[in-house]
């Protein structure tokens, strides 16, 4: 990156290095975000790829290496500036994790009743607009557990917008989708991030939906950064590994399998 | 194979690890006092989830063992000829012993174990990580409420249990057995003091408040994130509560009046 774009970048990850355990999840990846524009990342799952949204997150700490929000590193920050710089960044769970507890209508109104004093009449009028944007105002009155998966997760994207963060981060939004749902979502993401001027992170498996809205994408497998570029560039890789994941082939340099012994040894070891 | 000295060491680590982080949680939690002051209404619906829903099982509960306590007490009592002193045996069990431990036993059955459970579920569904990436601190939010509520609502849930019970041996006592009513209340009057019995009741049921609800929402705050996680973690906080309250009674029992 030449020193031009770098005031465009919003989240800068540099020498990532994370562990469950003993088990290596990152070690050494460098991705930048661009402001304004759909990152997509992408690689098989259990690569990491929701755990990389939880250390940008700063839920989590990286072992080593730092990653930055508008040039400030996220784990060196105190609490309470950590969960003023959250307000920033919105996050969608895969499960949409809705307070189920409370209404769609108190689920989208909860983060702006929580952060401002606000009156109630504006509170209301500021949820309405939220759920008009992804559809669902006449599901106001309903409870988390009456709404199907999809709507769940427009809920969630309501929620996650609710106070105009600077980012938003999308975890597996399409997986599980039928294809109408899929389509509104994808729709929706790329409509928000450019209707709201939002930068927007999409971590995904779902290669075609992905490619389809993103600006620029990471390919991420190993604890590494494979591949980096365009959806154009990508497509034109020479790389075997680019091609296996980009055109969903079951085999090739990629492994189905999680890290284990060899399969003979294992059998051979019996019973333990 | 490991051998029993390597398992021995790692389970006293995991003990003694898991024990640290208890007592940091418990010290988080205590610290948001001051951020729950400004928002009196988070501590308000929990006081009515964990206190006033226990209301009723402490009541039936109270009214009972101290009907059970009228007829042994009386039993025991007539053959020395001293039914009238009943009252204060009844009320005497009750204020020291009997109120804060079985109040305190039902407290984490009927609230304790809610309080893990409900923390449990929304740690499993992502409620909490979801709150903290809506830069909720899920520590304020969730856990000092809850914790300030068990520890109001314990004290003054055993004294309802103690009342209820000094109730349900007078109508034992006296209503169906014949103690003299007079004698009742005046023995009890004189007899019970209020520093030596009431005031050491009442810091027994503070101090099983304290422990009962930091094991039930550290048990669910720590609990592994599925369905069985959730449900062995509310299974430990019942029986580490009782545990808890039994061994700490006899502490403090020691302590008061050794
Ligand atoms: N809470 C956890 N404890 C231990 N290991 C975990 C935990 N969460 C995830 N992992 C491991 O970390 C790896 C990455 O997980 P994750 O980030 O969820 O992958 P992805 O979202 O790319 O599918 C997985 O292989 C998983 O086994
Ligand atoms: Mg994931």
């Amino acid at each position: 990156m030449n020193q031009v774009d770098d005031n465009d970048i919003l989240v800068r990850v540099r020498d990532l290095h994370f562990q469950r355990g003993t088990r290596p999840i990152f070690s050494g990846a460098n991705i930048d975000i661009q402001r304004g524009k759909i990152t997509a990342i992408m690689g098989p799952s259990g690569t990491g790829k929701t755990t990389l949204l939880k250390l940008i997150g700063g839920q989590l700490k990286p072992t080593q290496g730092a990653i930055e929000f508008e040039g400030e590193n996220i784990h060196q920050l105190s609490r309470s500036k950590l969960y003023k710089l959250r307000r920033k960044m919105g996050m969608l769970f895969q499960s949409g994790a809705l307070l189920t507890d409370i209404s769609v209508f108190d689920n989208v109104a909860y983060p702006i009743r929580e952060h401002t004093n606000l009156p109630e009449s504006l509170v209301h009028h500021l949820v309405l607009m939220k759920l008009q944007a992804v559809g669902l105002r006449g599901a106001r009155h309903l409870m988390p557990n009456e709404l199907s998966g999809g709507m769940a997760r427009r809920v969630a994207l309501a929620r996650g917008i609710a106070l105009d963060p600077t980012m938003i981060m999308y975890d597996e939004p399409f997986t599980g989708q039928d294809p109408i749902s899929m389509g509104v979502l994808v729709q929706l993401i790329k409509l928000i991030n450019d209707a709201l001027g939002l930068t927007s992170v999409v971590v995904s498996h779902d290669v075609q939906e992905t490619v389809s809205i993103a600006d620029y994408i990471y390919l991420v497998s190993g604890g590494v950064v494979i591949e980096h570029g365009t959806p154009e560039q990508l497509n034109a890789s020479t790389s075997e590994w680019v091609q296996q994941f980009m055109q969903g082939l079951a085999d090739g340099p990629a492994h189905f399998h999680y890290p284990a012994e060899t399969y003979l040894d294992d059998l051979q070891a019996g019973v333990k | 194979m490991v051998n029993p000295v390597q398992m021995l060491g790692r389970s006293a680590l995991t003990f003694f690890e898991r024990l640290g982080r208890a007592h940091l949680f418990l010290m988080d939690a205590l610290w948001g006092f001051f951020s729950m002051v400004m928002r009196p209404r988070l501590l308000v619906q929990q006081l009515y989830s964990v206190g006033v829903l226990s209301f009723l099982i402490i009541l039936i509960s109270g009214l009972f063992v101290g009907m059970v306590l009228g007829l042994q007490g009386h039993y025991i009592l007539s053959n020395f000829g001293a039914e009238e002193t009943l009252g204060v045996l009844v009320a005497a069990s009750l204020v020291r012993e009997l109120g804060p431990v079985v109040a305190a036993l039902l407290f984490s059955g009927r609230a304790g174990s809610a309080l893990t459970a409900e923390i449990g579920l929304m740690k499993a569904t992502e409620q909490l990580s979801g709150m903290e990436m809506m830069a909720v601190d899920p520590m304020r939010r969730i856990i000092t409420p809850r914790l300030f509520a068990g520890i109001l609502s314990m004290p003054l849930l055993a004294a309802i249990f103690s009342m209820m019970g000094i109730l349900g041996g007078y109508f034992v006592g006296v209503g169906l057995l014949g103690v003299d009513e007079g004698a009742y209340w005046s023995q009890m009057q004189s007899k019970i003091d209020f520093s030596a019995d009431i005031i050491n009741g009442v810091i027994k049921s503070f101090v099983f408040g304290v422990v009962v609800t930091w094991i039930a929402v550290f048990e669910g705050y720590d609990s592994i994130p599925t369905s069985e996680g959730v449900s062995r973690a509310t299974t430990r906080t019942v029986v580490h509560s009782a545990f808890a309250i039994l061994g700490l009674d006899f502490v403090l029992t020691a302590l008061m009046f050794g």
